[in-house]
């Protein structure tokens, strides 16, 4: 394979806005470093509160992934793979919670689910509460992950191209076998990065979820929930469950980015 | 497995109308945009024509006239399978569930898949490779492994686009011998820009041009004696077609061949081709005076070596002359000429 390599110079300026780039975004994460407590760090970050938080963080971040990824892999087939009247539309629309403030995605939420929301009557009368519960931060985590796992997946499906697939159904493989056979296997990457990208949003998901969710511990309590209510409180144990998230996204990152090469 | 496709695309100005016996390997030739592919995506149901009817073995696979589609069966129901310039090898399975795919979307079981698997790598000599993955493999094995996949799907008809185009020259001559050993009693529509393919692989030749069928015929026949611009391109000649007018060939263009016409004379105004070889032309910038020749203009395109010769395009004529010739003429793409040719060396055909 040969190697690409640069005929033309680029500017030497360049490289001071750039290097000043990179230091932005290094230094905050170099400053949580220094300031946390280490001597009784892990005392802080095993306390009651914060180790109930976490395991809450994970269990329905694990959740809103599968959900993601129940939801999204069709969401994402249909938009590479058909086109239809309205189809950039509807593509906008389901990427709108990246854009939208997550704080307005747990109020339309609450208007959605909530008691008096528009599915909310309906599931009240089945005794069904949905706001407020665990399940709750499911959905708000779901709510904004998932253009995240739509986007890769589809990226990866236009990127892998259709020509696989017309030759499974030439080879007889009715539509069902072609995708299990030939299409998911062949985007598999692609929905593993996306999924590791849609867990590491759900994880660090807190405007949809403190007001479509609140904060309950153990309950509805997230995370990054019990952060922002430790740092009132408790700044050091708030530091020390700052770079426990840290770490995480850096794995998450390394995950996803192992997978894409 | 006798196929009949009748079918216009409007979008992509195609009409035509063709056959594949029972048994019969059809090649369809062509230059780019003839419609060739279009073809075969109609008849693998990967295209719906604005009007048309395509049956395989009694079956009705595509029935659409009048603005609706009354039959249109999916492509994965048409027991058709498609073979592509490119192997298109499934990258995440070996070799074996490669080939064994098409039996296993049939619903046979694993065991007897791979059982056809293996019948069909060792009928296409890739035995050795069975275990290998895709990426492991050179492009001819690949489109070995392709050939056997296709035909262990058990399909009526085999659609070919191309198959030797991406392959080395060195692999291809052994490719070619094997497909006409596997082809044999297999029903089957080629696509091809190469001769020998369509000589040696197929019965018959159709041949393409603006999306209509402009000659057909045994491939042999079609090739040695063409009667379209393209299949005497193909088959390496010079074609002028035109009408028969006193011994001669007055074509549309302005051209005027005098030639020897094969078989009965045609009679005056019948439309004929007049046939002749590239090495039979000489090419001057006066014209020649002495032995009754024919001195056609030409704008040369271009300049082609060619062995020991150089080849010089005009617009739908060629002429191989020696080197020594193109620099004494100080021949250069632009330049215009008189390509002259005996009447000899002229066969005329009629249409």
């Amino acid at each position: 394979m040969a190697r690409h390599q640069r005929q033309v110079g680029l500017p030497r300026w360049l490289f001071v806005p750039a290097a000043a780039g990179a230091l932005f975004v290094v230094l905050p994460l170099v400053a949580i470093v220094a300031r946390v407590d280490w001597p009784d760090f892990l005392t802080l970050v095993t306390s009651e509160s914060s180790l109930e938080a976490l395991k809450l963080s994970l269990r329905t971040s694990a959740a809103s992934t599968v959900l993601c990824v129940l939801l999204g892999v069709p969401m994402a087939v249909l938009l590479a793979r058909t086109s239809f009247r309205g189809q950039g539309l509807v593509r906008s629309l389901v990427l709108l919670p990246l854009v939208l403030p997550p704080v307005v995605g747990g109020i339309a939420l609450l208007y959605t689910f909530g008691r008096r929301g528009l599915l909310g009557e309906s599931l009240e009368v089945l005794g069904i509460q949905i706001a407020f519960s665990t399940t709750a931060v499911v959905l708000a985590q779901t709510f904004v992950a998932l253009p995240f796992l739509v986007v890769s997946l589809e990226g990866a499906l236009r990127t892998g191209g259709e020509r696989y697939e017309v030759v499974a159904a030439t080879l007889g493989a009715p539509p069902t076998t072609v995708f299990r056979r030939v299409t998911l296997p062949l985007v598999l990457p692609g929905l593993v990065s996306g999924a590791v990208l849609s867990f590491a949003r759900a994880l660090g998901e807190f405007g949809a979820t403190i007001t479509f969710a609140g904060s309950l511990q153990g309950v509805t309590r997230t995370l990054p929930l019990e952060i922002y209510l430790q740092r009132e409180t408790d700044a050091d144990a708030a530091v020390a469950l700052s770079l426990v998230l840290v770490v995480v996204a850096v794995l998450v990152i390394g995950l996803a980015r192992g997978r894409a090469t | 497995m006798s196929l009949a496709l009748t079918a216009a695309v409007d979008e992509r100005d195609l009409d035509l109308e063709l056959e594949v016996g029972d048994g019969e390997v059809v090649a369809l030739l062509g230059p780019n945009g003839a419609g060739k592919s279009t073809v075969l995506a109609l008849v693998a149901g990967l295209l719906r024509p604005d009007r048309g009817r395509i049956t395989l073995a009694g079956r009705t696979l595509t029935d659409v006239g009048a603005g609706h589609t009354r039959t249109f069966v999916a492509p994965h129901a048409r027991r058709i399978a498609l073979l592509a310039q490119d192997p298109l090898l499934f990258p995440h399975l070996d070799v074996t569930d490669n080939v064994a795919f098409g039996p296993r979307s049939r619903g046979r079981s694993r065991a007897d898949a791979a059982r056809t698997a293996a019948t069909w790598l060792d009928r296409v000599g890739a035995t050795e490779l069975a275990d290998r993955r895709p990426a492991q493999l050179s492009g001819g094995q690949a489109q070995r492994v392709a050939i056997a996949r296709a035909l262990a799907a058990e399909p009526d008809l085999l659609l070919l686009d191309e198959p030797m185009a991406a392959l080395d020259v060195a692999v291809a001559p052994a490719l070619r011998q094997m497909l006409k050993r596997v082809l044999s009693g297999q029903s089957a529509l080629v696509v091809t820009h190469d001769v020998l393919d369509a000589l040696l692989l197929a019965d018959r030749v159709y041949v393409l041009d603006g999306g209509r069928v402009v000659e057909t015929g045994p491939s042999r026949h079609v090739l040695a004696q063409p009667r379209s611009a393209f299949a005497a391109r193909v088959a390496g000649l010079n074609l002028v077609a035109g009408r028969w007018r006193e011994g001669s060939v007055h074509s549309s263009s302005g051209l005027r061949v005098a030639g020897l016409a094969v078989g009965e004379k045609p009679a005056e105004g019948a439309w004929v081709a007049a046939i002749f070889r590239p090495a039979s032309v000489g090419v001057f910038r006066e014209p020649p005076g002495g032995s009754p020749r024919n001195a056609l203009p030409v704008t040369v395109t271009d300049l082609e070596p060619r062995g020991d010769l150089i080849r010089v395009h005009g617009v739908d004529l060629m002429a191989d002359v020696t080197p020594q010739a193109v620099a004494d003429l100080g021949l250069a793409p632009g330049d215009r000429v008189l390509f002259s040719v005996k009447a000899t060396d002229v066969t005329v055909y009629t249409s």
